[in-house]
């Protein structure tokens, strides 16, 4: 078999018995093995479990039963979605040997669905960082360049289907955590709307802005695993009760008529050169097919930036509050009281950025400081939320570049503001609850891939992944392969 | 906005019960000083009748019935915590004097 099958191929061959779950799991266990060292994508592996879950697929089809629409697919987890029996770290060492006893809403369905967990792939430490540096534990590279990251918080997770070490990942995106891997790894990668997805049995980050999405290689397979995951969940409070259509149905391979808006805010300033001639061959191929190139302005943008680190980072000071030393995770020893153990469990803990987003946050909260800080970014970010809300009058869906460079160099962000400064044009999307998918646009001279932008209205879905899968039979990067694992 | 000065930086650090080395304290007293210069643009917003957005969708916060439901057993719970006894979390003396 080809560690390339995409997540529709590899479902069917499996249903028809062309393939067995056990060898295509097998396959892709050898294949980690030989290149996950040069990779780095993976914080665990189950094989074990991968196996059973394998064996358990080939033995209801042998059996004639009825299989789930992802069985047998190798499907590898960021580690900040919590699964039953297998340590979840979102790599933090505060959390180092912690194995739930529970499945998130995300990984219940997925193992409904027939799918079979590889594992659990790296991240920035609690999903804070566009580099995956900030992991506890490891580095991941980018499969297309070594010297280059795979971009952040969702490394792995990108890492891991560019370099094909699982068919599909599922990430998480608070501020932009799964288009700008996707982007700078070369694959699709595509943040529901807030509430299309379940955020029960996630480790929570901002709680208003976190959503579970899926990374893949093609749009069809976003398509196919959101369909999965989306949907109502009772157990979080602001799941969406609202009925999950059939994703793969939009993909039509026509965009005639619609209208594209091109936000001027996010094609001016310092977009690199070879990331805007790939948008620019975007635009014309869509031209080309009979979409309508509309400018828009979204005149708050530049504010994302500053609303999103006070938002943020609040709600982490919060949401980041019950890692104490007493319920789960390690604790520090021979505190002397309960004081002394909260401090220093956490002063051991947690990392550098994790200990400044706390820092931040607490500081954004702290009474006589609200209404500056807290406050006024929620009131930014209503009026964020209102540019999008009049620009979708005018247009279906907005196109914008995912990030203003490709995938930069180790150790290339000096400062957490030139870090916090790449995510620019993927902050506002979270902030106004919207979907948006980044798809791959082409190839930069050094043969890095770009991200095309799509966001969409709420829960439109289903237009990202049509005007997606456009982008993709005719700017796409086809079968080119990264090459650090080809 | 004016930089931070050691002092609210380590009551800061107090408030989020994070114990931070004085290197550590130099560091972010420094970063987090350059992040709030970022920060000064939102004041120059007119924010005049803007409602704050608490979230993305709004909606109605619903509530269960209040009802038994299946959830972990105790020894489930307790399974991951540092220090446990008799079904219980261990936690260090609250109110000076105890033993436990």
């Amino acid at each position: 078999m080809s560690e390339w099958l995409s997540v529709a191929d590899t479902a069917k061959k499996i249903a028809t018995g062309e393939l067995t779950a056990l060898h295509v799991v097998d396959h892709l266990l050898a294949r980690i093995a030989n290149l996950d060292g040069t990779v780095g994508a993976y914080l665990a592996v189950d094989g074990e479990g991968a196996r059973e879950a394998a064996n358990a697929v080939d033995k209801q089809r042998a059996a004639g039963q009825r299989l789930g629409p992802l069985a047998g697919v190798p499907i590898a987890l960021k580690d900040v979605l919590v699964t039953r029996g297998l340590e979840t770290t979102a790599a933090s060492k505060i959390l180092q040997g912690w194995v739930p006893p529970y499945d998130g809403t995300v990984v219940e369905k997925l193992r409904a669905a027939g799918a079979v967990i590889l594992g659990k792939v790296n991240c920035d430490e609690f999903a804070m960082g566009s580099s995956t540096e900030r992991s506890a534990y490891k580095r991941t590279t980018n499969p297309w360049n070594t010297q280059r990251v795979p971009g952040g918080s969702s490394g792995g997770s990108s890492a891991a289907v560019a370099a094909g070490l699982c068919a599909a990942s599922l990430g998480t995106d608070t501020g932009g955590s799964i288009r700008q891997p996707a982007a700078f790894c070369g694959v699709v990668g595509l943040k529901p709307t807030y509430g299309r997805v379940s955020r029960w049995g996630v480790v929570a980050f901002a709680s208003s802005l976190d959503q579970v999405g899926p990374l893949t290689r093609s749009v069809h397979d976003a398509a196919l695993v959101l369909e999965v995951i989306a949907g109502f969940d009772p157990r979080d409070s602001t799941s969406l009760d609202a009925p999950v259509p059939a994703y793969s149905d939009a993909l039509v391979g026509d965009v005639t008529g619609l209208k594209v808006g091109l936000p001027r805010e996010y094609f001016a300033g310092n977009l690199d050169a070879d990331v805007k001639a790939a948008l620019d061959r975007t635009i014309a191929a869509l031209k080309d097919r009979g979409a309508e190139m509309i400018d828009i302005s979204l005149p708050h943008t530049s504010l994302a930036l500053a609303a999103y680190y006070i938002v943020a980072p609040a709600e982490a000071s919060s949401n980041l509050a019950r890692y104490d030393g007493i319920r789960f995770g390690k604790a520090a020893q021979g505190a002397k009281d309960l004081l002394d153990l909260y401090m220093k469990t956490r002063g051991a803990g947690f990392g550098p950025e994790v200990k400044r987003r706390i820092m931040l946050g607490t500081y954004a909260l702290r009474s006589g400081y609200y209404d500056a800080y807290y406050k006024k970014a929620q009131q930014v970010r209503a009026l964020i939320k209102r540019d999008f809300d009049e620009a979708f009058q005018q247009v279906d869906v907005i196109l914008t570049p995912t990030t203003p460079t490709a995938a930069f160099e180790f150790g290339a962000k000096a400062t957490p503001m030139d870090m916090y400064l790449g995510d620019v044009f993927t902050l506002s999307c979270n902030l106004a609850g919207l979907p948006g998918i980044s798809v791959p646009c082409g190839l930069t001279s050094d043969e890095l891939p770009v991200g095309a932008q799509l966001l969409g209205k709420p829960l439109d879905e289903a237009t990202l992944l049509r005007v997606g899968h456009v982008i993709e039979s005719l700017v796409g990067l086809r079968d080119k392969r990264p090459k650090a694992v080809s | 906005m004016p930089a931070l000065t050691r002092k609210e930086v380590e009551e800061i650090a107090l408030l989020a019960r994070l114990h931070l080395e004085p290197s550590e304290l130099d560091t972010i007293q420094g970063e987090l000083g350059a992040i709030l210069e970022h920060f000064a643009a939102l004041a120059q917003v007119d924010t005049t009748d803007v409602q704050p957005m608490t979230h993305a969708v709004p909606m109605e916060l619903r509530l269960r019935p209040d009802e038994v439901a299946p959830s972990l057993s105790v020894e489930e719970a307790l399974r991951g915590a540092p220090v446990k006894k008799d079904g219980v979390f261990v936690v260090p003396a609250i109110i000076p004097g105890d033993a436990e």
